[in-house]
């Protein structure tokens, strides 16, 4: 496997909320980004994906654990040295309409990074924004339009012609792809996998929809309430995965190819909250194959093959101890 | 006879026309889904077919016949009478549809009492059995709460008993799923099966998620630009489509085990 960018060890995230309860949205998540793979993170709402990338982002301070980004931790980070790490790890956000602001035009837009970081004069932004178009296969008049004057998916395609400006090691896009149709959505991805390819770009990509992630994630990681419950290659998932609540996301897809007879898979009842996580395994209310050790003793990601992980008591040796 | 007949419908919004040419003959019984992407008119349609158009929009020309009833000719009062009685309609959102300074219970007693005269206190317990018979755990509680404490997935649930308190012939669901997690909308898409199954409840499904229409319909009519694109009965649609546009809408659809970009 290639060389990890970015390393998170047992990050924590949890939030004070009113009446002195405790929200915790990360639980000792440890994951790596690896140069030029994207690591998919799946789960529902509130699983703690999008905390999760914040916390590498440097958006928010995790609670405990450390975030190594070239040997240094981003947690500690500050100031300066804080606003130097931001250049390399970039963002794509879900709704291109809100994040791209609708007062600039296209070319000061995709080139506000490089002026921001002096990595260009105000003179060169022509050529830079021609550049940036073209990769992301947009047609150069572009940059003298209004994020208003485009579509959604070339207003995504800006977005991202923003976040590979300054070249950086990694790019978190949180649901870059839900709020597009699935033709766009289809063609979006595919420049991603491009870009990804020619620049070795690290991608962390937050999704919910299993079948889009597996199709170009090289390993996925599936959270339920704050715990990284499977890690497992993005090829490997339908075929392969353990754990009882990455067979009920799977079981929950809709797919166009399968036959009617075949009967949707329902776990039943909804996630507990995050305000009430259960002592042992947080998925134990809801699995099928729940015994008293589950609820008495919390599963740890255990190797169950090479790059495959699992938390669960059934598999990886968690059963003998 | 069909019990909902669309011929050639027009609709425009402000002059502009959106949907054109839209037909559909729905049985009773019959799931029929209507995809497509952003834009291209299905959720014009089905409100169009309740009378819900928003401010500006207008059937310019075509029928749209339910049950022997020319429905864009109806007065108020006529509407009264059909609207949550014998047509329904289920939203993306139903905690949107809902006041959100009012408990569940308030709204559902308004809305059965606005439908048929009768005490509070018996309102209330049919509301209760209708959220029981819609797999809500404790309806009581649900009755007091208010929609955003809710989760998605209760509030549509709930969004689906108020729609089926009086067994519609005839139920439209625009997007129902969308905002849902994918193993809450397993539940749901399969609850609506169980209501055709039921209560021999015909359905409209707008979606654009390919997948669930795969699953719940007999028919399926992909739109675009606010035309039919294809209609026809569900397998001849995925399996056997002539049509390059519903060949491309299809083949963008991510599927497991299916095309990988790495």
């Amino acid at each position: 496997m290639s060389e990890a960018v970015l390393e998170a060890h047992n990050i924590t995230r949890r939030f004070r909320i009113d009446g002195g309860k405790t929200l915790t949205a990360c639980e000792n998540v440890s994951l790596s980004l690896y140069r030029g793979r994207t690591l998919g993170l799946v789960g529902e709402s509130g699983c703690g994906k999008s905390t999760f990338m914040k916390l590498v982002m440097g958006l928010d301070k995790p609670t405990g654990g450390e975030i190594l980004f070239r040997g240094k931790d981003i947690a500690k980070m500050r100031g300066k040295e804080m606003h130097e790490m931001r250049q390399h790890i970039q963002m794509v956000f879900q709704d291109p309409s809100s994040s791209l602001n609708p007062k600039m035009k296209i070319r000061d837009i995709i080139c506000e990074p490089l002026r921001n970081y002096g990595r260009i004069k105000h003179a060169e932004k022509k050529d830079a924004a021609a550049d940036l178009l073209e990769m992301v296969e947009l047609p150069s008049e572009f940059a003298d339009r209004y994020p208003e004057n485009m579509s959604i998916g070339q207003r995504q395609r800006a977005a991202i012609a923003r976040a590979i400006a300054l070249e950086p090691d990694i790019i978190i896009m949180d649901e870059a792809t839900c709020s597009l149709d699935v033709s766009v959505q289809k063609s979006i991805i595919g420049l991603i996998t491009r870009l990804q390819r020619e620049k070795n770009i690290s991608i962390g990509f937050i999704c919910h929809n299993l079948p889009l992630v597996q199709s170009f994630a090289h390993e996925i990681a599936v959270m339920y309430l704050g715990n990284v419950v499977e890690v497992i290659p993005g090829a490997d998932i339908s075929e392969k995965s353990l754990h009882p609540y990455t067979k009920a996301l799977l079981g929950a897809v809709f797919d166009i190819n399968s036959d009617r007879e075949r009967k949707i898979e329902c776990i039943k009842g909804e996630p507990p909250s995050p305000l009430n996580i259960p002592a042992g395994c947080p998925f134990c209310d809801r699995c099928e194959h729940f015994t008293e050790k589950c609820r008495s003793e919390k599963p740890m990601l255990k190797n169950v093959s090479e790059n495959h992980k699992v938390a669960c008591h059934l598999y990886g040796g968690n059963l003998e101890k | 006879m069909r019990l909902l007949t669309i011929n050639d419908l027009d609709v425009s919004y402000s002059g502009a026309l959106t949907v054109s040419g839209f037909s559909l003959s729905l049985g009773q019984g019959e799931i029929c889904s209507i995809v497509g992407e952003s834009g291209s008119g299905k959720t014009t349609v089905i409100r169009a077919v309740l009378g819900l158009l928003p401010v500006g929009g207008k059937v310019t020309a075509g029928s749209i016949t339910y049950d022997g009833k020319e429905l864009p000719t109806l007065d108020k009062k006529q509407w009264h009478e059909l609207r949550g009685h014998d047509i329904s309609m289920i939203f993306q959102d139903s905690g949107a549809m809902m006041n959100p300074t009012r408990t569940v219970g308030a709204t559902f007693v308004e809305y059965i009492r606005a439908h048929e005269k009768i005490p509070k206190k018996d309102a209330w317990s049919k509301a209760a059995e209708m959220l029981t018979k819609m797999r809500l755990p404790d309806a009581g509680r649900i009755m007091n709460e208010y929609p955003f404490r809710l989760s998605g997935g209760m509030r549509q649930r709930v969004g689906i008993a108020m729609g089926m308190t009086y067994q519609p012939k005839l139920l439209l669901a625009d997007e129902p799923t969308s905002a849902l997690d994918a193993t809450t909308q397993a539940q749901i898409v399969r609850e609506m099966g169980e209501l055709r199954d039921e209560y021999g409840t015909s359905i409209i499904i707008v979606t654009h998620d390919l997948g669930v229409a795969s699953y719940i319909s007999d028919r399926i009519i992909v739109m675009r630009n606010g035309r039919i694109e294809e209609s026809g009965d569900r397998d001849t649609i995925l399996h056997r489509t002539e049509n390059e546009y519903t060949k491309m809408l299809l083949d963008a659809v991510p599927t497991l085990g299916g095309e990988r970009f790495v």
